[in-house]
């Protein structure tokens, strides 16, 4: 199989959530990040971090409809990685030396736009189910994240039978949907 | 329609549940009914919002296991740097630190020669060292729990710096699950287990943590943890007396470990009327634990030592649970936290042995990383 091809599998299983094709990707790149992060004035803890959130965009590119990488996983990664770190070097005001330049990169400046933004509706939804509290947190949270079967949440739950647990969700979702777009409007 | 059910059908439609008969009933209604047709596009809009949102906190959940993993394995991990590179490395990390510590400094030694009188006061905090441990030797259990005990609710990345694991201690202020412990043993934590003295682990969230009083509450989440109808405590409202006997349970090491002592003072570090001051034997760890008395009332929680003295022990006195609880319903929206303070008296009149044996059961470990 060639490189190109390996690749595509690579993030096709990213986005069917596959836990070996993450790890394979942070076995690849994650020491060159390290690396790159150590040498411009950074810490390991800070290369875990870029190097999640980069993780975090290309997930976000695998599942896009319109997925394709133009260029090695490898220069893809690092050049996200590179903008990121740039970003929190400037945002932290740290950013005194030229940062090395250890390979080619390719302009990512669109995707982590469309990242943030991402991250930003993300954030949102996170607020709001944190907002929503219990039991309409772990209820939604059973149905729509674990995507059990509403059997079994009625009986984890202790709702008398499927229907009431499926009414009660339902309740939650609009409370969840209006503290949602509260938000939203004013982001 | 009730709006319920429009969004019920909706949610088969979108998710192709729908048979065809009632795809046409329903598209058919959309256009005839504005409000039905409205509602659609927003929820639509909602449910694949929610849909992403969902998968990507389950992407992060894994992409988590996958770096513990690769911590274990030592891929991710500080690089051993050695002589002259590694006096580089630090220069040119910290050099603007190195610079700015020189001027603070410069400027700290002309200022404290004017006030090297009042100096004396104010150092006390220095003294003040909190007690939770710090632990390394536990991440690689703490790593092998994850795996084995989450399933798929672990809360997603939360972007905190620590990575070595704390250690704390906590106890149930509600059979149903509910613990109190110190809010400096959970706050950099990124996720919480407990566990009790049988070895069981469990996952819980901090719902409501409060620096000021530094108390926080947590809520024992996985379905295997049996709950409890009675306590055989209670939460003391009113004030000790000096001299009071007193124990603790805690976890400076991973067995629970008993204290005793008495209450020296009604106020704790520099003053601080929140706290008790205790005589008691407490080591980093004991953070969260429970200070009771022989009438078993819980009158404190165990938060910190002096670092300077011998034998003096901080505890935050317990009418701030109180609060605490008090402060968590108010600010809980579902307005459904119903956190029922132990009123038990099922340890008065045993001797020692005994209330510990009883009390036992109830005093977690709290650990996280």
């Amino acid at each position: 199989m060639s490189t190109t091809e390996q690749e595509k599998q690579l993030l096709t299983g990213l986005a069917q959530n596959d836990k070996e094709a993450i790890e394979a990707i942070y076995r690849e790149n994650y020491t060159m990040i390290q690396r790159f992060v150590l040498s411009n004035n950074g810490s390991v803890d800070d290369a875990r971090d870029i190097f999640q959130e980069a993780m975090i965009v290309l997930y976000e590119k695998a599942t896009s409809e319109i997925f394709e990488l133009n260029c090695q996983l490898r220069t893809y990664m690092y050049s996200v990685c590179r903008r990121l770190w740039l970003k929190r070097l400037q945002h932290d005001q740290k950013f005194t030396t030229k940062v090395e330049n250890l390979q080619e990169t390719i302009p990512v400046e669109e995707e982590l736009e469309d990242h943030e933004k991402k991250n930003t509706d993300f954030m949102i939804m996170e607020t709001a189910m944190q907002k929503i509290g219990e039991p309409c947190k772990s209820l939604l949270d059973a149905y729509y994240l674990q995507k059990k079967s509403m059997q079994d949440i009625a009986s984890e739950f202790g709702y008398t039978n499927a229907d009431n647990a499926k009414t009660q969700k339902y309740k939650c979702l609009v409370r969840l949907k209006k503290i949602f777009f509260v938000q939203y409007k004013n982001a | 329609m009730e709006d319920l059910q429009i969004l019920e059908n909706l949610e088969r439609y979108v998710s192709g549940e729908m048979t065809q008969q009632e795809k046409i009933a329903f598209e058919e209604l959309r256009k005839t009914d504005p409000h039905v047709d409205q509602l659609a596009v927003e929820h639509a809009y909602f449910l694949h919002e929610l849909d992403r949102y969902s998968a990507l906190k389950n992407y992060r959940h894994s992409l988590h296991e996958v770096e513990n993993k690769m911590v274990d394995e030592g891929l991710i991990a500080q690089p051993q740097i050695k002589g002259t590179e590694k006096v580089v490395y630090l220069w040119k990390r910290y050099r603007r630190y190195i610079a700015v510590a020189a001027c603070i400094a410069a400027l700290i030694s002309f200022i404290s020669t004017g006030i090297v009188v009042n100096y004396a006061k104010t150092s006390g905090n220095q003294n003040y060292e909190l007690l939770v441990n710090k632990i390394n030797q536990t991440n690689n259990e703490i790593s092998k729990l994850k795996r084995s005990t989450l399933i798929n609710n672990v809360p997603a990345a939360r972007r905190t710096e620590p990575t070595v694991g704390y250690r704390g201690t906590g106890f149930l202020i509600d059979g149903k699950g509910y613990l109190v412990t110190n809010a400096h043993v959970v706050e950099t934590m990124r996720s919480v287990y407990v566990e009790n003295n049988k070895g069981e682990y469990f996952s819980a969230t901090t719902i409501y943590l409060d620096k000021n009083s530094d108390l926080a509450v947590l809520k024992i989440k996985d379905s295997s943890f049996k709950t409890y109808t009675y306590l055989p405590y209670s939460i003391k409202k009113t004030t000790s007396e000096l001299g009071e006997q007193i124990f603790t349970l805690g976890f400076p090491k991973s067995e629970v470990v008993y204290g005793e002592g008495y209450l020296s003072a009604n106020s704790g570090n520099n003053g601080d009327s929140t706290a008790y001051q205790l005589s008691i034997p407490a080591n980093p760890g004991n953070s969260g634990g429970p200070v009771v008395n022989s009438n078993g009332e819980v009158i404190g929680i165990i938060t910190g030592k002096d670092t300077k003295a011998d034998g003096v022990v901080y505890a935050i006195k317990s009418k701030n649970i109180f609060n605490l609880i008090d402060e968590a319903k108010q600010a809980d929206t579902t307005n459904n936290l119903k956190i029922k303070v132990p009123t038990g008296n099922g340890l008065r009149g045993l001797n020692r042995v005994q209330q510990v044996k009883k009390m036992e059961d109830f005093v977690f470990m709290v650990v996280g990383n």
